[in-house]
């Protein structure tokens, strides 16, 4: 006998378990097909999680286990040379107490799996070391479940969620969506690094509990349109690197060179110093970014997070793009099971709910960032080289004045970027973010 | 028909590390798995249900997150599953493990006979192979370890034949059943849970029992029960290379001297090093 449920999902990331947390509570029949041996299993983030979001789904998630790490209270953001560069960070004890928990790391294996259990809790059924393999229909061509590869491996629903991330090929297999262009994904890999909970707490200035983000731009992606960062977990740093695919490809960059280089890099080296390399792992980022964004519903089927492109490349925003926009899918569908219709025109209400809520304005208010990015190659190659070379230049004390070394600076730079060029980057700059 | 299997849950040793310090497992990190062994047990008994009319029980000692590996039975087409788990039951040796089990089988067998018990030949972990012959001796049954094939099963005339390993090579023995068999790895491939199997596994609950449940007497159970001590854990020391000649400055001469090292070190052979550990009070976790 086939086994079937009201609605499956495919995929128990966060946009996943989130839909089945909000559909489970409502006592709907949800069963979530994972290929992973466990929820979090094949999963990897650098492993910032924000806490408005993930309280729309459990909203005392603090007080349930949630494995957090360390809670954010400073963010910093570097523009690095090959030999330096500029740091600026923000901390504010706000996120100590009042605001705790508005940022914070966790690893995702463990989280996805704590997270997935909170689902099983409400009633859905996880069903792991199992890939869907393509989609079921009738004769009319309706969807009318999925195809696994376990035997006897059909599972009927009367609809569909396809939260299964960016790499999947089942989207694109059944017709979905397009695969992704390589210029519209992002390859990161990551490292984590053991260090003892005391030197982290030491080397970030924090307490035992807190936290710090670094986002890193400039030369230390070889050039590559692309991004790094180092998150502090309790006993261990998150290392990830990541660039656009078709850059990689272009340049003939290997991404575990990337990241030896970038660990090297004087201002990482001295806060990993003494780590052990303990994991490396290497996943896609959807990065195409608004224009990119398929359709999201169908006749019987919706799709939610990574999968939809629902990605922030600016703000390293993912994990809550993919909560917010399963919770999004999972009100649509119990609308749409009170009404018995998973039509089309019935479940467009998805929509309209992702184009109020912040998913597809922030995705569309920086619609044009990630062409700017492309358009703007030097941001990662002369541009923060000559920026660094007028920093090293200004702060060296050697007898010459400073007007000289002023107009030496502004030379060099405008040798590199003409100025012209330099004002375009800004106005484009904000406007691809205004 | 009546099978039970007794399953144990192990770290998965494929990365299991060892704490150069203590000379103990580090267990931290390290994901739990159903007993490689005791999967082909399972396996066994679901090909037996294939053919035969039987009812298979599967039982377990072991902590609450051990639920999973009954459930992985449950998926794979075993009727029931029991966890044995009770604070009680905890630091015990074979002895006490054996019989815990025993009295787990026993209360199995009230509610309907037991003929066939099959467990997997060693637990990876502890490597001891002492749990099943233990259990057959306690409750009586014909005892066969080392089965690598299960040649013929009569219900009927309540005979079983089966191929075992031994030293030399195989012996095929036919035994009167209630008998309890410890498989080897070649006896039968695990297969991968169905889809309607997994999802059924996922929804059933599994009984917990204590040791109430199973009538136990307090003193045979667990730490209490359990007469093994383990005084040091050792890791062997690495084997040094042996001597090296090469046979570009006279093969025959190179020929000569390695037979004569290899024959003198087949008549005085040697215990395998093991290095020193650090003194351990620790009672060994039951197998
Ligand atoms: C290196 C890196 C760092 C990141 N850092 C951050 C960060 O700091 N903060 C942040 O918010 N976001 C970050 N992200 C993005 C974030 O990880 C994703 O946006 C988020 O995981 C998307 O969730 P999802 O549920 O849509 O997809 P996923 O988390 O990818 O989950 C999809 C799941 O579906 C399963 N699956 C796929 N196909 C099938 C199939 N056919 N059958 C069965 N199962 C299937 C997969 O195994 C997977 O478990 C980062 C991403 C990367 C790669």
């Amino acid at each position: 006998m086939t086994e079937s449920c009201e609605v499956a999902i495919v995929g128990a990331g966060p946009a996943g378990i989130s839909a089945a947390c909000i559909l489970a509570d409502q006592g709907v029949e949800t069963v979530v097909l994972e290929r992973g041996e466990f929820p979090g299993s094949k999963n990897i983030s650098g492993g910032v999680l924000y806490g408005h979001d993930l309280a729309g789904i459990i909203p005392d998630f603090a007080r349930q286990d949630c494995p957090i790490e360390r809670n954010i209270v400073e963010s910093r953001v570097w523009y690095a040379s090959d030999e330096g560069g500029f740091s600026l960070a923000y901390r504010d004890a706000i996120f100590k107490e009042e605001r705790r928990l508005n940022v914070f790391t966790v690893g995702r294996a463990r989280f996805d799996r704590w997270f997935a259990r909170q689902a099983e809790k409400k009633g859905a059924l996880v069903v792991c070391g199992t890939l869907a393999t393509d989609l079921l229909r009738n004769k009319a061509g309706r969807l009318g479940g999925v195809r696994t590869d376990r035997e006897l491996g059909d599972l009927k629903a009367r609809v569909i969620l396809l939260a299964d991330g960016i790499n999947s090929p089942l989207a694109a297999k059944t017709g979905f969506r397009p695969d992704p262009a390589p210029e519209h994904v992002a390859l990161a890999v990551k490292e984590i690094i053991e260090l003892p909970e005391e030197i982290i707490s030491e080397r970030f200035n924090v307490s035992d509990e807190d936290g710090v983000s670094i986002e890193i731009l400039g030369s230390v992606t070889r050039g590559m349109n692309g991004v790094g960062a180092l998150y502090t977990n309790k006993k261990s740093l998150s290392l990830v690197i990541g660039g656009n695919l078709r850059d990689f490809a272009e340049l003939k960059l290997k991404p575990y060179e990337l990241i030896e280089e970038f660990k090297a890099h004087p201002m990482v080296a001295s806060l990993i110093k003494d780590g052990v390399p303990r994991e490396y792992m290497a996943h896609w980022l959807p990065e195409g970014g608004y224009e990119h964004v398929p359709r999201l519903f169908g006749d019987g089927y919706l799709i939610a997070g990574d999968s939809g492109m629902l990605f922030n490349a600016l703000h390293r925003e993912g994990s809550n793009m993919a909560m917010v926009s399963g919770k999004l899918a999972a009100e649509t569908i119990l609308q749409a099971l009170k009404k018995d219709d998973f039509s089309e025109e019935s479940l467009s209400i998805y929509q309209e709910k992702l184009k109020e809520s912040f998913v597809l304005k922030d995705l569309k208010k920086y619609r044009r960032f990630p062409g700017f990015l492309r358009k703007h190659r030097e941001i990662f190659t002369d541009l923060p080289l000559s920026l660094s070379m007028a920093a090293r230049d200004m702060l060296t004390v050697d007898g010459v004045d400073k007007k000289t070394k002023q107009s030496r600076s502004w030379k060099m730079i405008k040798s590199k970027t003409p100025l012209l060029r330099l004002a375009r980057l800004l106005f484009n700059a904000w406007r691809s973010v205004k | 028909m009546h099978i039970v299997c007794c399953l144990k849950q192990v770290p998965d040793t494929a990365d299991v590390k060892i704490d150069s310090q203590t000379n103990t497992l580090i267990r931290e990190g390290v994901e739990s798995i159903m007993n490689p062994y005791d999967l082909v047990a399972v396996e066994t008994a679901v090909r037996l249900k294939e053919k035969h009319e039987c009812l298979i029980s599967a039982v377990c000692m072991g902590p609450a997150q051990a639920e999973s590996i009954l459930r992985q039975a449950l998926s794979l087409g075993v009727d029931k599953g029991i966890l044995l788990s009770d604070r009680a039951f905890a630091g015990a040796d074979t002895l006490a493990t054996s019989y815990t089990l025993a009295q787990a089988v026993s209360m199995l067998d009230r509610q309907h006979q037991v003929d066939l018990i099959i467990c997997g030949k060693q637990a990876i972990d502890g490597d001891t192979a002492q749990t099943g012959p233990g259990l057959a001796t306690r409750l009586g049954f014909a005892l066969l370890t080392y089965i690598t094939g299960l040649e013929s099963f009569k219900p009927s005339q309540r005979k079983i034949i089966v191929r075992r390993k031994v030293e030399e090579g195989q012996e095929v023995l036919e035994v009167n059943l209630p008998a309890l068999i410890t498989v080897e790895l070649d006896l039968a491939r695990p297969r991968r849970a169905s889809l309607p199997g997994l999802m059924k596994s996922l929804r059933r609950k599994i009984e917990v029992w204590d040791k109430n449940a199973i009538e136990a007497d307090a003193e045979q159970l667990g730490i209490k029960g359990s007469p093994t001590w383990v005084r040091r854990i050792g890791v062997p020391s690495p084997r040094a290379g042996g001597p090296t000649f090469n046979a570009a400055e006279g093969l025959q001469d190179a020929v000569d001297r390695s037979l004569d090292i290899l024959f003198q070190d087949f008549f005085t052979a040697d215990e395998p090093g093991v290095a020193e550990g650090e003194e351990h009070g620790k009672k060994f976790q039951g197998n």
